[in-house]
């Protein structure tokens, strides 16, 4: 048992509740959430070297064993993803510093901001049913703060739909929680697997699995439960966009990851193959479709997440290793490349007052090393080697193609052409052409400069997995194997239960 | 007496949706609130309704007892749900300061 587990949901809990002690205070504020982030990803990495060497780490809170208190559990998947959205987390924050009003980041932004990363590392990491709720709720509270920030008529009815949306959603987890609990008289992972593979439930389990779908899959945004997001992303703020972009609809991916890989099995036949693998082919024509059509930078982007939600959602349903290894690299690539785009699209929005894609063409002319930095992000989402989407995407359609699914892998290859193509119609709409509108910062300005370090290392960060594909697919395939090895994570979470699990 | 709780679960949760269908902000806040309290319910009948005591070992014996888990749960539920609720209050309020109406559809457009 290592504290360490706890330290990336305590430090920023603990920033946060800081911060809420002093509003108006900037540059204060600012270095609390800095030297929290900071912090943060350093402990992250010791936990992910700590999951490597040592195999997964459980926390009891109290020294209460499991399944009976509070657990907290690190392994390899959980690890990364909080170290890359930590990463993302970091850049953001950069980024809001330079393009957020004053008056909104010396009140509840930071603040905020830090509640944020508590709910997402907490979710995360948790080790039972009931605290992956909790961390949600803690997760979307913060998030309705900083979707209302600033707000105007529009901000305003999007965060009340945002809010309304999402309070039914959470009640109807509750329902699944207490589906889990009639059943199985336990909420703690480790246990539900162990008790759910001892006795076929009859159908039960798979009833739960599809409220948790429709849970999961709304903070997700699958379709058809995907309408809110693109114009409650469009109303906010784009730095607060840019965070709920990369990083808050991949939790809700996690937790469909989590749980339907290793507890909801029972029947996949029903759950995935009959209802997740059309969903998410649905989910991916949806959202590309939809990004086609949109003549604004942050509404496609916003699209394409949605897209971007079914090559996951297609990874988790076919639950083979190598699906599961993709869908984990993808994940992790879109954490990074989803940000840094919407970071673009925020620097457009502060250079040329718009990010409508007519308003600002030119860019290209005005503002050439953005343009180059906007042109990489673009080609990594699209998946050319040798970025980062390329392995993901290579690795998904393999999986597919071996599981024997060819029909879904062409849907997902002609989906990836539909990315490209709306990629180049920002390209050429918005950073190809005349100079047109106005051009608030230069090139030269040391405003923009500061603008473009984040960006810049979000791009480094794809070409960084895109070049370390060796090293990244294969820390994935362990990833993937452990997830997939209930066995192992049932006798590392309860060692004095361990008992025999069908494979 | 479950099927009894089931069906004011029911009931509950009904009224929650009818009231989420109004145009009024205040009511539709209050809809998701009673879905929210329905639900806290049926997370409360998850243990079953069993007859005993309190949940506290008292020297050697062990006495039949209710299950205190699924009260621990919605204890948590419905502090979260206080919680989101007074949020949704202030942003009807600001709804309402911004629009001067209740009504969701001067909202739209």
């Amino acid at each position: 048992m290592s504290n360490l587990v706890v330290a990336p949901i305590v430090i920023p809990l603990v920033a946060g509740a800081f911060l809420l002690f002093s509003p108006g205070r900037l540059a204060w504020q600012r270095w609390v959430s800095a030297f929290s982030i900071v912090s943060g990803l350093a402990v992250d990495l010791a936990l992910m070297r700590l999951v490597w060497t040592g195999g997964i780490q459980p926390f009891y809170a109290g020294n209460l064993p499991a399944p009976f208190g509070i657990t907290f559990v690190a392994d390899l998947v959980s690890v990364a993803f909080a170290t890359v959205s930590t990463l993302a987390a970091f850049a953001v924050l950069l980024f809001a510093m330079q393009t957020l009003e004053e008056e909104v980041q010396a009140r509840y932004f930071y603040a905020g901001f830090q509640f944020l990363l508590v709910g997402v590392n907490g979710a995360f990491f948790t080790g039972d049913i009931f605290n992956l709720f909790v961390f949600f709720e803690v997760m979307l509270l913060a998030s309705y703060l900083l979707m209302a920030l600033g707000a105007g008529r529009l901000q305003l009815r999007e965060t009340l739909k945002y809010v309304l949306i999402n309070s039914v959603a959470s009640s109807f987890f509750l329902l699944g929680v207490a589906g889990l609990y009639r059943a199985y008289g336990t909420l703690n992972m480790a246990d539900l697997m162990m008790r759910a593979s001892a006795a076929p439930s009859g159908g039960w389990l798979a009833a739960v699995a599809v409220i948790f779908l429709v849970v999961f899959g709304t903070k997700a945004a699958i379709v058809p439960l995907h309408f809110w997001l693109p114009a409650s992303y469009f109303a906010a703020a784009t730095p607060v966009v840019a965070f709920f972009g990369g990083i808050l609809s991949k939790v809700g991916i996690y937790a469909i990851l989590r749980t339907f890989t290793t507890l909801f099995v029972e029947e996949p036949t029903f759950t995935h193959d009959t209802l997740m693998l059309p969903i998410a082919l649905l989910t991916m024509v949806v959202g590309i479709l939809g990004a086609i059509a949109q003549t604004d930078f942050k509404k496609i982007l916003s699209y394409h997440i949605v897209s971007q939600i079914g090559y996951m959602l297609f990874g988790i349903a076919l639950g083979t290793p190598l699906a599961v290894a993709g869908t984990i690299i993808f994940v992790a690539h879109q954490m990074v490349v989803k940000t840094a785009l919407f970071l673009c699209a925020g620097a457009t929005e502060k250079v040329a007052g718009s990010t409508e894609l007519e308003k600002t063409s030119g860019l290209l002319v005005s503002h050439g090393t953005f343009t180059a930095l906007f042109f990489v992000a673009a080609l990594a989402l699209v998946g050319v080697p040798p970025l980062s989407g390329f392995f993901g995407k290579l690795t998904l359609i393999r999986a597919g193609l071996e599981a024997g699914r060819f029909l879904s892998v062409a849907v997902a290859v002609v989906v990836g052409l539909g990315t490209l193509f709306s990629m180049i119609k920002i390209f050429r709409l918005s950073f190809w052409g005349e100079v047109k509108g106005e051009r608030r910062l230069s090139e030269a300005s040391p405003a923009f400069r500061r603008l473009l370090l984040p960006i810049g290392m979000l791009v480094a960060g794809s070409i960084a997995i895109g070049l370390g594909a060796e090293q990244v697919f294969s820390y994935a395939w362990a990833a993937a194997e452990q997830l997939l090895d209930r066995q192992g994570y049932i006798s590392a979470v309860i060692p004095g239960l361990a008992m025999a699990v069908k494979p | 007496m479950e099927v009894w709780t089931a069906a004011a679960i029911g009931i509950v949760v009904a009224c929650g949706v009818y009231l989420m269908l109004a145009r009024e902000i205040v009511r539709v806040i209050l809809g998701s609130l009673l879905i929210g309290y329905g639900i806290n319910l049926a997370l409360f009948m998850s243990g079953g309704i069993k007859a005993g005591g309190p949940p506290i070992i008292r020297g050697e014996e062990v006495a039949p007892m209710t299950d205190p888990v699924p009260q621990a749960l919605i204890l948590t539920a419905i502090v979260i749900g206080l919680g989101v609720f007074a949020l949704m209050l202030a942003l009807g309020y600001r709804t309402y300061e911004e629009t001067s109406s209740d009504d969701l559809e001067e909202l739209t457009g």
